[in-house]
């Protein structure tokens, strides 16, 4: 049976100091269903997730107590992806019709503060200041610049855009343009990468309602199908977040099993793809993710990105509603914002930062600590 | 160091201490000879529970760097305040036949540091405990 994407709705990503996390879920979740003209009683299934902001299953106190089995997951940064893949097999296996998929959170201010026995580390790596996200990518980039002849300008280059698709964005958190030089200039965080080049933990929610194929016109006469969904975590010797340490010979990481994964799935490849949102945690994640899911050869992102190829009207458009840059990163909602994007763009309700030319297939890519990976691929 | 002074390594097992060359203990699965550090009971590779303790090389490559520019928060534990906080290096030393072990580093002038560049281990103290315990760790010096 084949599924699609028939709902869509979001809380603005940012600071709302007024809503909990699980509020803004619930706001979400009535725009997805307002979106579908549907009713919280016809979903017969939920999956969703929250980081920090309480169980998402605690949204049936907000919505309504149906009876409906709302399955909560857990999965780091990749919680989202992973969601989206549970309800995507419900209704591919024919066991349900319609149901909702959820994320929302709400974190503090400041770097992620992540607790080494959670993820079965020592405590010295944490005491001994190593249990930082921010290092892994900057030591990550600094090796691939090194390797591949990506330069500082380049990873600039990535927030600039970041900056200018949020401002087209009204559910973005950074809604100004930022020039080249003051990204460049900003705060060092952890070198190469300066304050702008990062993205931070903030709140949002994202909703989205799924349906079996053959049902989505009592829903709706845009629907976005999933032509394929995969999640893979990491392999021994590929390089990852909280590593205390590294085998001499790498393979490659999670992202490239995902994306080979979810192309062989959808019978597609790189160059099917008329837009994609892309894992930027930080500038430079966005320039390796662009090799690693396929779409150039390492290296080859410096002059891609100094001729504007990944800008809304370039030849890939990249992260099309300012990534995580732009809107910040609530774990539990980060993947479905990427889902939520590239619905809007295959319906063509873009806005400002419609991408042109009418496009047809869009992919998704998330990807985070302790080293997962999920991606999607959705067709209209 | 005095003999007044009381010294206890940050973690038990993490290398060999007290000891006069101090060196850090990985583990070598017998089956796949691949190494794990921090030494643990089975291999990260392929599952095998057979496992041996060994030392790792003192000297090795920079394989990879940044600076850490701003004071993490908790579990980050040196005794340092936001005022006294000074941006350290961290990298992975690439120990030839054994693995990469990601370190604090001694120098933290981006500058002054190298892809490819030789890194020797050094044990030193940390920080300090209320009763002047010296917590010893360890860290990667460039090769003067």
């Amino acid at each position: 049976m084949d599924v699609a994407i028939v709902g869509i709705g979001m809380h603005p990503f940012g600071r709302t100091p007024a809503l909990t996390g699980l509020q803004q879920g619930a706001y979400a979740a009535r725009e997805a269903l307002k979106d579908a003209g549907a009713q919280w009683s016809d979903m017969q299934f939920a999956y969703g997730g929250s980081a920090s902001s309480g169980s998402a299953d605690a949204l049936v106190n907000e919505l309504g107590l149906t009876g409906l089995p709302f399955t909560n997951v857990a999965n780091g940064c990749a919680t989202g992806g992973s969601s989206l893949m549970s309800a995507y097999n419900a209704v591919k296996s024919g066991e349900f019709d319609v149901g909702m998929v959820v994320g929302f959170d709400k974190h503090d201010r400041g770097a992620f503060n992540a607790d080494p026995k959670a993820l079965g580390l020592p405590e010295w790596y944490g005491e001994v200041g190593m249990m930082m996200t921010t290092q892994f990518f900057a030591m990550k980039i600094t090796k691939y610049m090194h390797d591949f002849g990506i330069t500082n300008d380049g990873l600039a280059r990535v927030s600039e855009k970041a900056f200018i698709n949020g401002a087209m964005n009204p559910n973005a958190w950074r809604r100004n343009p930022i020039g080249l030089e003051e990204i460049q200039n900003g705060m060092m965080v952890s070198d190469p990468l300066t304050k702008y080049m990062f993205c931070s933990p903030s709140e949002g929610g994202v909703a989205l309602i799924v349906c079996r194929a053959d049902q989505v016109s009592r829903y709706t006469d845009k629907p976005v199908f999933i032509k394929g969904a995969a999640l893979r975590s990491r392999r021994y010797g590929s390089f990852e977040v909280f590593a205390p340490s590294q085998a001499l010979e790498q393979v490659p990481g999670p992202t490239v099993d995902a994306s080979k994964a979810v192309f062989e799935m959808a019978g597609m490849g790189p160059k099917d793809i008329d837009v994609a949102q892309l894992q930027d945690t930080e500038a430079g994640a966005e320039i390796m993710h662009m090799a690693e899911n396929g779409f150039c050869e390492d290296g080859e992102q410096e002059h891609m990105l100094a001729n504007g190829e990944t800008r809304v009207d370039g030849r890939l458009p990249v992260n099309t509603d300012g990534g995580c840059i732009a809107n910040g990163e609530p774990i539990g909602a980060s993947g479905l914002r990427q889902i939520h994007e590239n619905v809007v763009q295959l319906r063509g309700q873009g806005g400002e930062r419609q991408v042109p030319g009418d496009p047809k297939v869009g992919y998704t890519h998330v990807y985070g600590a302790p080293g997962i990976s999920a991606v999607t691929i959705l067709q209209r | 160091m005095t003999s007044a002074t009381q010294q206890r390594p940050i973690a038990d097992g993490l290398f060999t201490w007290p000891a006069g060359s101090p060196a850090l203990l990985g583990s070598r699965c017998q089956t796949c000879d691949k190494v794990a550090f921090p030494a643990q009971g089975s291999c990260t590779a392929c599952c095998s529970t057979d496992v041996k303790v060994e030392e790792l090389p003192a000297r090795g490559k920079l394989w990879t760097y940044t600076i850490q520019r701003f004071m993490p928060k908790s579990p980050y534990n040196s005794g340092e305040t936001q005022e006294t906080f000074k941006p350290y290096g961290v990298g992975y030393v690439e120990l030839p036949g054994a693995l990469c072990v990601e370190g604090r580093l001694t120098e933290s002038d981006p500058e002054k540091l190298k892809i490819g560049m030789d890194m020797d281990v050094i044990f030193y103290p940390y920080r300090n405990e209320a009763d002047g315990t010296e917590v010893i760790s360890f860290a990667f010096q460039p090769v003067a």
